[in-house]
């Protein structure tokens, strides 16, 4: 993975995408072979690697919006109660829910939930922010709305991504590159260059759609990769 | 029904019950007043709360309450803490949860105040005796409660408090506490429901040697001196503290666990 790009790590439903993703997070150990995050072996899970989850439940249900993002701040980072607040208020503005700052998780609609849970792992400053299909259960509209702001965000704060997803629309239009990863063996079948696709309507996108939707369905050959993926 | 409650406005609920209760009272006092039941075996609300009137002015309904209400506090700090410690130390470790398992399935069938001659021996006749049988009898709801309620926490919660780098106690104190709390706020009532009855029986029993001085003495005090409608007064104490800190729970879930949206409103 490269530094500041959005990589995207597509498959069928066990294929291994979010148990990749759960190693980089530290929260699994890799059964063979070593993985790395920035030339050192994933260790157990940090704030260096902050994840955005699909469930809502991410957030803290005791905590206002605002607290959690300042309470992440100090226990991950130590950041002072002042500092915290500001950090908080600033990445709330980044991600358009100042107003719900003040409300309890369980009072926001799910789509603001998702910008909570985004603002509250930028926060953190992560080396790379770690995205477990962060939209699947939100409706179409507010799924668009924030694969936008999310592409946004990305273009505005540099932070490198990894995302896991299934939908091959959300691939090419958020991703730098995409992964394609198979099942049964569990492989990465190919890596699919998909930077700078922000038109959906484009002939550039339906190709690659056509490409990535071939590389899904068809019968999957066996692939001969290195035990040591790096990262 | 629906039509008839379309008709008449319906009267908030605390209007009702207090207008329920005070048909009872009446009955009662009918039943007292017209029956020519001997005063000596039921007590006129009246004279019930004449008894309870008195001894509220010279204070000795007041200390028994308190007493009664120190002892069951008292208890109940110690039996919450040490459940809170065991279901802890069952969510860190294999021997914690097999030591948790094991203990439960030998006390908590145990009516704690069977442990009461027990502790009279080891304590004397003392609170301290009384204390030692109400935190026994809050360990164990507390400790399988909280444990449970640790057990059922999200396992997205304790991803992303794990992804914050929290670990041992101030995961426990910053996100298992909290994320358990309704099922902590059952057991502490599951625990008081058990230590009120606890702390009440014990003073009853200690009544004979009356020392304790709590509310259950006064009880069996004034069954000593045949003064019935005392005997009464201390029951409707009793009754009345239950309720009020039935409202206190409720009160506290309002501002926890149903603000938060972990548990719906009653």
């Amino acid at each position: 993975m490269r530094r500041g790009e959005t990589f995207v790590i597509i498959g069928p439903s066990g294929c291994g995408k979010t148990t990749l993703l759960k190693t980089i997070a530290g929260f699994m150990r890799p059964t063979r072979g070593t993985l790395l995050v920035e030339g050192q072996p994933a260790r157990e899970p940090g704030p260096d690697r902050a994840v955005v989850f699909q469930d809502f439940d991410q957030l803290f249900a005791w905590r206002t919006v605002r607290s959690n993002v300042v309470y992440a701040l100090r226990v991950a980072r130590n950041t002072p109660v002042r500092a915290a607040g500001e950090k908080a208020d600033a990445m709330l503005a980044l991600v358009d829910i100042t107003r719900a700052g003040d409300k309890y998780p369980h009072e926001l609609s799910g789509g603001m939930k998702q910008r909570a849970a985004i603002a509250r792992a930028l926060a953190l400053e992560p080396t790379m922010l770690l995205m477990d299909e962060p939209f699947g259960a939100l409706d179409a509209i507010t799924r668009n709305q924030l694969q936008i702001e999310l592409k946004n965000i990305h273009a505005r704060t540099g932070v490198t991504i990894v995302l896991v997803t299934h939908s091959i629309q959300e691939a090419i239009y958020l991703g730098d590159r995409v992964m394609v990863m198979s099942r049964h063996p569990a492989r990465i079948r190919e890596i699919v260059d998909t930077a700078d696709q922000s038109d959906v309507e484009s002939p550039r996108f339906a190709e690659l759609t056509g490409k990535l939707r071939g590389l899904l369905v068809h019968r999957e050959e066996e692939l001969d990769l290195p035990e040591e993926a790096v990262i | 029904m629906a039509t008839r409650a379309r008709r008449a406005p319906q009267l908030p609920a605390v209007v009702r019950y207090a207008l329920l209760v005070l048909a009872i009272l009446v009955i009662w006092q009918l039943y007292v007043t017209l029956g020519h039941v001997p005063s000596l075996l039921v007590a006129s609300p009246l004279d019930v709360a004449r008894a309870a009137w008195l001894d509220l002015k010279d204070g000795h309904l007041e200390l028994a309450t308190y007493n009664t209400l120190a002892n069951l506090v008292v208890g109940m700090v110690i039996g919450t803490l040490v459940g809170f410690a065991l279901a802890s130390f069952a969510v860190f470790s294999r021997i914690g949860q097999d030591l948790l398992t094991v203990l439960t399935a030998v006390f908590n069938p145990l009516p704690s105040i069977a442990i009461l001659p027990l502790a009279m021996i080891w304590f004397g006749l003392q609170p301290k005796s009384i204390v030692f049988v109400v935190a026994l009898a809050t360990i164990w709801p507390v400790a399988l409660n909280t444990d449970n309620g640790f057990r059922t926490i999200s396992q997205t919660t304790q991803l992303a408090a794990r992804n914050l780098g929290l670990r041992g106690w101030r995961l426990v104190t910053g996100v298992l506490l909290p994320a358990a709390l309704p099922s902590i706020i059952t057991g502490v009532k599951a625990a008081w429901a058990f230590g009120w009855r606890t702390v009440v029986a014990a003073e009853l029993i200690f009544g004979v040697a009356g020392s304790a001085g709590g509310l259950g003495w006064y009880i069996n005090n004034a069954r000593y001196y045949l003064n019935t409608s005392n005997i009464f007064a201390g029951l409707v104490m009793i009754s009345v503290l239950g309720i009020l800190v039935e409202g206190l729970f409720g009160f506290i879930e309002r501002r926890t666990v149903v603000k938060w949206g972990m548990k719906r409103a009653a």
